[in-house]
């Protein structure tokens, strides 16, 4: 019951990881650049179940409804989805110019191109 | 009135020029907004400093809106210090922007570069002014993502590659701080650090506390190039702009020590980081190492700005170390340190970018006989060179002299060998570019070369000049980095 309890905790971890492996281990730039997002997604997911209140409803006030969860996270997390948005952007100019210069988006092939680590 | 919201206008004036900058047409225009913005910036945040030394620390409800409610920001000495150190380097490192920009930048791109660079500026300016943790990850992301575009406008392909390394590693250190800060959003219920730092002694045992200064721990270390979480650095400082690499180097850095310190003393407190977290021996460990490594590394490159890069990772390995001793001279030593390296190692990337300027590359073979040539230019790097190495009379032997009364004082002899044979590595590499300088002759090819323009030197000189002044009267910077440690010792204040 424990674990199944922790179960957006476990989801939210395990979407952490796989982003993070993704980072590390493909080299393909715009895999890289996925498996971030995925990282940052995850991130935003953990946030949204720290306010979740068992029982509780969107914080609007109503008749009949007293118990609510807490918005501020939704909140929160709006922000840094737009910041995560950002660095999408900026991640996707720098590949299409990587592209143009290089003719590649292969870690190793722009490493070889260059002939520096 | 005006002086009531300095704390805001510091923030908002930058954060406004930035746009404005990218829609005005000429390059020139936009240096010109540019930089009297940032002077504007650096006398606000010195009348904040003045007033924050003399009355004590200055709170701000952004908006009206009070603390646990609206995001409060809160100068305290630290911040007014970081806030000096950026808008000054950055006041300085602009003048210098007009001719290295308009040589490497076609003009289209220039006034987008000079929007870029004021975005950076005021988040950096942000973080160090901010009282609310989610704020200062807010701030963080605007200062990081223009740093990666002022890296990507690089001169050639490889910057492209080093802007995008620079994406992937420094967005991973910030969504660390990020959840970090969610976690002890999570078990506190508060995002502003004075609450945070009054409810978290309680909970110094749970599982999701201690997690969260993990988090913070590393995605700070991403931030400020700590060894081993460095390998961004060398490139992205390599193949920048010129000029981005000198204001890089004396502010980004910079910034994420103040994010580590921020946390570890004011949020998290001294006796949970040194106390329950064995914060103090990893800090001293992984400063040691970067010292070592870096120092090495340094003494292999070629490349002068890469040379610089890694003498960076060991210059901050010097600042860790001071902070992880954990006494009040260690202390005193990392903020000094901070002050005195973003001085000399903006004067040193500024030299370069002189350099670069002139003869258009930054190896030890294109730079011989440079000395007679460019004898203003090649003098301020020796001067800032000497103050790396932590020659006496220059700014390098003060903080090097405080970190070394710390480490007596802690008993640690491990740490004094470190630096003394560290400033030994760095007497080398500095040694290498004064011989190929001033002692080989000048290339066969080598056409006429003259002095660098004023407006790159005036820069560089002042840097220069600062390193020998506070060097020798260390009455302001050590009177100030031991008032902010005292500060920080004593918790939130």
């Amino acid at each position: 019951m424990e674990i199944l309890g922790h179960y957006n905790y476990w989801v939210a971890i395990a979407l952490m990881m796989l982003g993070l492996y993704l980072v590390i281990a493909r080299g393909n730039l715009i895999k890289k650049l996925v498996g971030l997002n995925i990282f940052q997604t995850a991130v935003f997911l953990l946030y949204i179940t720290v306010s979740k209140v068992a029982g509780g409803t969107a914080a609007i006030l109503k008749e009949g409804y007293t118990l609510y969860s807490n918005p501020l996270p939704s909140v929160l997390i709006l922000t840094a989805i737009v910041v995560a948005v950002s660095t999408t952007a900026v991640a996707l100019a720098i590949i299409v110019r990587i592209k143009h210069a290089y003719g590649t988006i292969e870690d190793d092939d722009i490493m070889a191109r260059d002939g520096d680590p | 009135m005006i002086a009531a919201h300095l704390p805001a206008l510091q923030i908002v004036i930058p954060l406004i020029s930035a746009p404005l900058c990218a829609i005005i047409p000429s390059g020139r225009i936009a240096w010109l907004l540019a930089t009297l913005v940032s002077w504007i910036a650096l006398a606000m945040a010195a009348a904040l400093l003045a007033e924050v030394t003399a009355n004590g620390p200055l709170d701000y409800a952004m908006g009206g809106w009070a603390a646990p409610w609206g995001i409060a920001y809160h100068v305290d000495r630290l911040g007014a210090l970081v806030l000096v150190i950026v808008a000054g380097i950055g006041a300085l490192v602009c003048l210098a922007f007009y001719h290295s920009i308009a040589r490497e930048m076609t003009a289209d791109r220039q006034p987008l570069f000079y929007t870029a660079y004021l975005l950076a500026l005021s988040g950096m300016l942000g973080i160090a002014i901010t009282g609310d943790a989610f704020n200062l990850y807010v701030f963080l992301e605007i200062a990081s993502l223009a740093s990666y575009t002022l890296v990507a406008l690089g001169p050639d392909r490889r910057a492209l590659a080093a802007a995008f390394q620079y994406l992937i590693l420094g967005t991973i250190g910030a969504t660390f701080i990020l959840i970090g800060i969610g976690l002890l959003y999570m078990m506190t219920g508060t995002l502003n650090m004075a609450d945070l730092a009054a409810r978290l002694p309680e909970l110094m045992d749970s599982r999701p506390v201690r997690a969260a200064f993990a988090f913070i721990v590393v995605g700070a270390g991403l931030k400020l190039a700590l060894f081993p979480l460095h390998w961004w650095l060398p490139n992205a400082y390599t193949h920048a702009p010129s000029v981005v690499s000198a204001f890089l180097a004396g502010t980004a850095t910079k910034v994420g020590v103040l994010i580590l310190l921020r946390f570890v003393f004011t949020v998290f407190g001294v006796v949970f980081a040194f106390g329950v977290m064995p914060l103090g021996e990893i800090l001293t460990g992984l400063g040691m190492i970067a010292i070592l490594f870096g120092s090495l590394a340094a003494i292999f490159q070629d490349n002068l700005k890469r040379m610089l890069a890694f003498s960076s990772i060991a210059q901050i390995g010097y600042i860790v170390l001071g902070v992880g001793l954990n006494n009040l001279n260690g202390l005193i030593a990392g903020l000094v340190h901070l002050f005195n390296h973003a001085a000399m190692k903006t004067a040193l990337f500024l030299a370069l970018a002189a350099v670069f300027y002139r003869i258009g590359a930054v190896d030890l073979a294109s730079i011989r006989g440079l000395g007679r040539r460019m004898p203003y230019t090649m003098a301020g790097f020796v001067i800032a060179g000497a103050s790396l190495v932590g020659v006496p009379l220059t700014v390098g032997f003060v903080s090097k002299w405080y970190l070394l009364l710390a480490a007596i004082e802690a008993g640690r002899w491990s740490v004094v060998v470190v630096v003394v044979f560290g400033s030994l590595l760095a007497l080398i590499y500095t040694l290498r570019v004064i011989e190929a300088a001033y002692f080989q002759p000048s290339p066969d090819d080598a056409g006429e070369i003259r002095e660098a323009p004023l407006a790159m030197l005036a820069p560089l000189m002042a840097l220069a000049a600062a390193c020998l002044y506070f060097g020798i009267d260390t009455g302001l910077t050590v009177g100030v980095a031991k008032v902010a440690a005292l500060g920080l010792l004593g918790g939130y204040q």
